[in-house]
């Protein structure tokens, strides 16, 4: 959500009048069908709302964290069609037709996911205002390429910042979450 | 990966019956926070809630001629503009200035504040607000401030207060007669807390009662605070932080966010959400202020000091915002054993935003000028830096003539750095710079292996904090069925708070943590607690909460005894479950479905400092480097610190402190700098884009050398702080390892690829203009030879 708009000077503030007011002619609400951690659900939302804005504002999905609203930080990541997207960069209206996951959806009957417990068990999280955004990048890179290299694991949680400064137990639990989610596929295979 | 060895090297039977007191218990919010349950301020929504937005100044000093709110108002969703003149009477930061300025004093100053029923309506209300300004004169830099003609920022001169001058002895004397004399001066930058959570609040009003979802590390001070400004009783004032998203200072005190939501709300009748966006965090929500620091020591042949003479200068910012924002003169005076020390402290106003405590704020930025000094000495007089700081060791406060309550720990974190770094001792010699660097764009052949210099580094540190912050109380209570709780009004800003309390309340209940219920974050869930700053909320709180679960377990056996018909010291509790010696039994549910609703309580509290001894805390850093002289990048590739915190009560949350101290430093060092432009007097990377706080990418390994001295003096647990140690080493150490790679030292933080590739180009000039000197064998043990750049600020006195 950048402000920057308050910032401005006078003459910009008259013409941030006018384009408000020029706006509200064409505020048509757009609909949208949306798969939400599972479940579709009909939206109408104004053009410009972002995907973060929908989701916690509208829908109070608040575990994603806005901080930066300009992807320079990573907070606000979703899975959108098991892409890891920054969900302040991404409008609603777009995501019709589309599969959004987010932090609430991550336990699946009580039952914290691979990545979730892996956190835990590394203490992978201090104030935790980063960490639904860290846990859906890698739980993304670990849907991408599994069994993940141990590179890719740390490029993957290269876009999101923890100014706890977490990182590596954030490394030590993408590595883990990776260790487990491989003995587990390979279990699949080989009953 | 962390290579934190297994705790606890010293069990004490005595005070962990249980074992539960040193044991790396799971974090207990961490299933919270990993599936987006926990709730933030900036996640509270009310019914009927509006969104402010703040209008800022652009000017870095200006009258405001007048507010124009009418274009505001027509904007739709806007429901209410507040203005200076709405204000007046609220007075704000050590100044006693209007909440909202009739002159702005730095850009993002707040003019006015816009309520809207949208984030939206509410910013394009702010950006529809008309301020009439009348630029003023301006200074951004704190240096320039101090010319006469500099403008003032405030009446009466740039100058906070009148220079502090503190210390001991006849310094002039003994730097006279100094053998040896180091003299150099140091700057370390403008660095934002950047907490990821904003500074925000909820506010709303019931009944004639203010409850404020604030982001917060101390809600019994923003209670207390508000109030005031707003000429409440405290008692009708609630303030709730149930997680924090980081705070790192920034958020010990409340800022104008609350003040702004509670006065929104009392106007509109609804609740108001009031949170700064990312440029409002960079240019209003505090910061370190930069530094210039001229040291000189004077020491014996043998490295022995005899004076430390330090002249510092701070920037205060616009404006003063309470609390200590800087102690610079702290390591100068306590550090090291020194007959005279002398610090000469300045803080200058500037138009800039105001600073506030940042992470064991002023140590970690005179540990920076003090221990690259202290290096550079270690190299004048050929002796190892480490054996350097052994023989300036100090048992006692200097300053108030009494011990220390742990002497032998930063001893003891000397010996544990050095095995566990694997610090070979040595006098520093300087590499040599005949050849200068090789050019990797004039030579594709040449590559980084042949342009990289490896270099490690230490340093030493203390910090005033790490003792109780008293008074702090806690209650205990055993209910009817059997459960428990812990109730205070601490704060768990992410540093594990609330999972220490329940272990340590755990450990004489005789129940697992899960067990106990932990209410905290709240003004309303218990008895005053501190502010969760100066790594103070373990040594306050853990002793508190031990002995109020102390006094409830004496209440549960009493009660026991009289049921069994024996005496309350023969029994034994444990998993629920009261034995006596003789083998008769009940349950704590029994006892406690006997004694009916009252159930047992207990009250327990940290008063006071304990007599006679001063409680501090220190510790040690070692830092590896590579350094490419062509292109002048820094990487950290291995950090061990060893900080003292007393006996650690959860090894695992107090890694976690030590991985994120660790990474702040290695951006204080390398990457973290807050810029403005003098001309305009803006600062130019407000934003996570460009202000670089460190990524997974700059940290590395690092390793923690336990220290495990319980400190028996400062409380009956022998816990200390840990919060702010595992940073503040860790910049002077990576600066001591750049020298040590590079032969150059770098004077002013963060070491940029500019300063390196200027320090080693200057190095290479000196270097080849000059007679080549016969180069000194480690072996020896004579003192190094300085090259003549860092020897231009030294002088050495003839025998």
């Amino acid at each position: 959500m950048s402000n920057d708009d308050a910032y401005g000077d006078d003459a910009h503030r008259d013409d941030a009048s006018a384009r408000w007011s020029a706006d509200l002619d064409r505020r048509a609400l757009r609909r949208a069908l949306v798969r939400i951690n599972g479940r579709a659900q009909l939206i109408a939302t104004e053009e410009r709302t972002t995907l973060v804005e929908l989701l916690r504002d509208e829908l109070g999905l608040t575990g994603t964290k806005e901080v930066c609203g300009m992807g320079d930080c990573g907070a606000c990541t979703v899975i959108v069609d098991d892409d890891a997207v920054y969900s302040c960069l991404v409008l609603a209206a777009e995501c019709d037709g589309h599969e959004v996951e987010t932090i609430e959806g991550q336990a699946r009957g009580g039952q914290l996911s691979n990545v979730q417990e892996a956190f835990i068990a590394c203490d992978a999280l201090q104030c935790g205002f980063c960490t639904p955004g860290q846990v859906l990048a890698v739980e993304a890179e670990l849907r991408r390429a599994s069994p993940a290299d141990d590179a890719a694991l740390v490029e993957a949680l290269s876009g999101n910042l923890c100014r706890c400064g977490a990182y590596r137990h954030l490394i030590d639990a993408a590595r883990l979450a990776a260790r487990r989610a491989a003995g587990a596929g390979a279990g699949a295979v080989a009953p | 990966m962390i290579d934190s060895e297994r705790l606890h090297p010293r069990p004490d039977e005595r005070t962990t019956p249980t074992g539960m007191v040193g044991a790396p218990v799971p974090r207990r919010e961490a299933p919270a926070k990993v599936t987006g349950a926990a709730r933030y301020s900036a996640d509270v929504h009310l019914p009927g809630q509006l969104e402010a937005a703040i209008v800022r100044s652009p000017h870095p000093h200006a009258r405001v001629r007048s507010v124009d709110v009418r274009a505001a108002l027509a904007v739709p969703g806007v429901v209410d503009v507040l203005t200076p003149a709405d204000t007046a009477t609220v007075r704000w930061y050590q100044e006693g200035v209007p909440l909202l300025g009739s002159t702005v004093r730095f850009v993002g100053d707040e003019v006015a504040a816009v309520a809207a029923t949208s984030a939206r309506a509410a910013r394009a209300g702010a950006a529809a607000v008309r301020v009439d300004y009348e630029p003023l004169p301006h200074v951004t830099d704190f240096e320039a401030a101090l010319d006469p003609d500099a403008p003032a920022v405030h009446p009466g001169g740039n100058r906070t207060k009148a220079p502090k001058v503190q210390g001991r002895g006849d310094v002039d004397a003994a730097l006279a007669t100094a053998e040896v004399v180091v003299e150099r001066t140091y700057r370390t930058p403008t660095a934002v807390h950047n907490a990821f959570e904003p500074h925000g609040c909820v506010a709303s009003w019931s009944g004639g009662e203010l409850t404020l979802h604030a982001s917060t590390q101390g809600v019994n001070d923003v209670r207390s605070m508000i109030a005031d400004a707003l000429g409440l009783a405290h008692s009708r004032v609630r303030v709730i932080a149930e997680h924090i998203g980081g705070g790192f200072g920034a958020k010990q005190i409340p800022w104008k966010d609350v003040a702004i939501a509670a006065l929104l709300s009392q106007r509109c009748l609804r609740p108001v959400r009031c949170l700064y966006d990312r440029r409002g965090e960079n240019l209003a929500a505090g910061k370190r202020g930069a530094t210039r620091q001229r040291v000189r020591l004077g020491a014996r042949r043998d490295g022995t000091l005899v004076a430390i003479d330090a002249e510092l200068l701070g920037d205060s910012g616009a404006y003063r915002t309470g609390g200590e924002s800087a102690a610079l003169w702290g390591p100068y005076l306590s550090l090291y054993r020194c007959p005279a020390v002398r610090t000469t402290t300045t803080f200058v106003y500037t138009n800039t935003g105001p600073a506030v405590a940042f992470r064991a704020p002023g140590f970690v930025e005179s540990i920076f000028a003090l221990e690259s000094a202290m290096d550079e000495l270690a190299d004048r007089v050929g002796v190892d830096p480490i054996e350097l700081r052994r023989r300036n060791h100090t048992d006692v406060d200097q300053e108030a003539g009494r011990p220390l309550s742990s002497p032998t720990a930063l001893p003891a974190a000397y010996d544990r750095i050095v095995e566990v770094a694997g610090w070979v001792p040595r006098p520093l010699v300087p590499p040599d710079h005949t050849e200068g660097a090789p050019d990797r764009r004039a030579d594709p052949a040449i590559t980084r292996e042949q342009t990289v210099r490896y270099g490690r580094g230490f340093a030493a540190h203390d910090w005033v904090g790490g003792g109780a912050s008293p008074p702090g109380f806690a209650d205990v209570e055993l209910h009817e069925d059997g459960s428990a709780e812990v109730r205070t009004t601490t704060q768990d800003i992410g540093t594990g708070t609330r999972t220490l309390l329940a272990q340590v309340a755990a450990e004489q209940l005789g129940l697992d943590p899960d067990e106990i219920r932990i209410g905290l974050g709240d003004t309303a869930a218990g008895p005053p607690a501190p502010t969760s700053s100066g790594s103070a909320t373990a040594p306050t709180m853990a002793p508190a909460v031990r002995a109020a679960a102390a006094e409830a377990r004496h209440r549960l056996l009493a009660a026991a005894a009289d049921r069994l018909g024996c005496r309350a010291d023969e029994l034994h509790l444990s998993a629920g479950e009261i034995a006596a010696g003789d083998g008769r039994r009940c349950s704590v549910a029994e006892v406690l479905a006997g004694i009916g609703p009252e159930g047992v309580r207990g009250r327990g509290a940290t008063l006071g400092q304990p007599d006679g001894v001063t409680v501090r805390t220190s510790g040690a850093a070692v830092a590896d480097v590579e350094v490419d002289v062509a292109t002048g990048e820094v990487r950290v590739t291995r950090i061990v610190v060893a900080p003292d915190c007393g006996r650690i009560i959860n090894p695992r949350l107090v890694e976690s402190q030590i991985i994120g101290g660790v990474a702040q430093g290695i951006g204080f060092a390398l990457t973290e700098s807050q810029l403005t432009d003098g001309r305009l007097g803006t600062v130019v990377n407000a934003s996570l884009e460009d202000y670089l706080v460190p990524t997974v990418a700059d940290t590395c390994a690092v390793h923690h050398a336990v220290v495990g001295v319980a400190d028996e003096a400062a409380n009956p647990l022998g816990v200390k702080g840990i919060g702010e140690l595992p940073m503040i080493a860790v910049p002077a150490a990576i600066a001591n390892a750049v020298s040590d790679a590079i032969g150059v030292r770098i004077t002013e933080l963060p070491i940029t690829r500019r300063r390196v590739l200027d320090a080693v180009a200057l190095a290479g000039r000196a270097a080849r203009s000059r007679p080549q000197p016969a180069r000194p064998q480690p072996a020896q043990q004579q003192p190094a030879q300085a090259p003549a750049d860092t020897a231009q600020e030294t002088t050495e006195r003839p025998r």
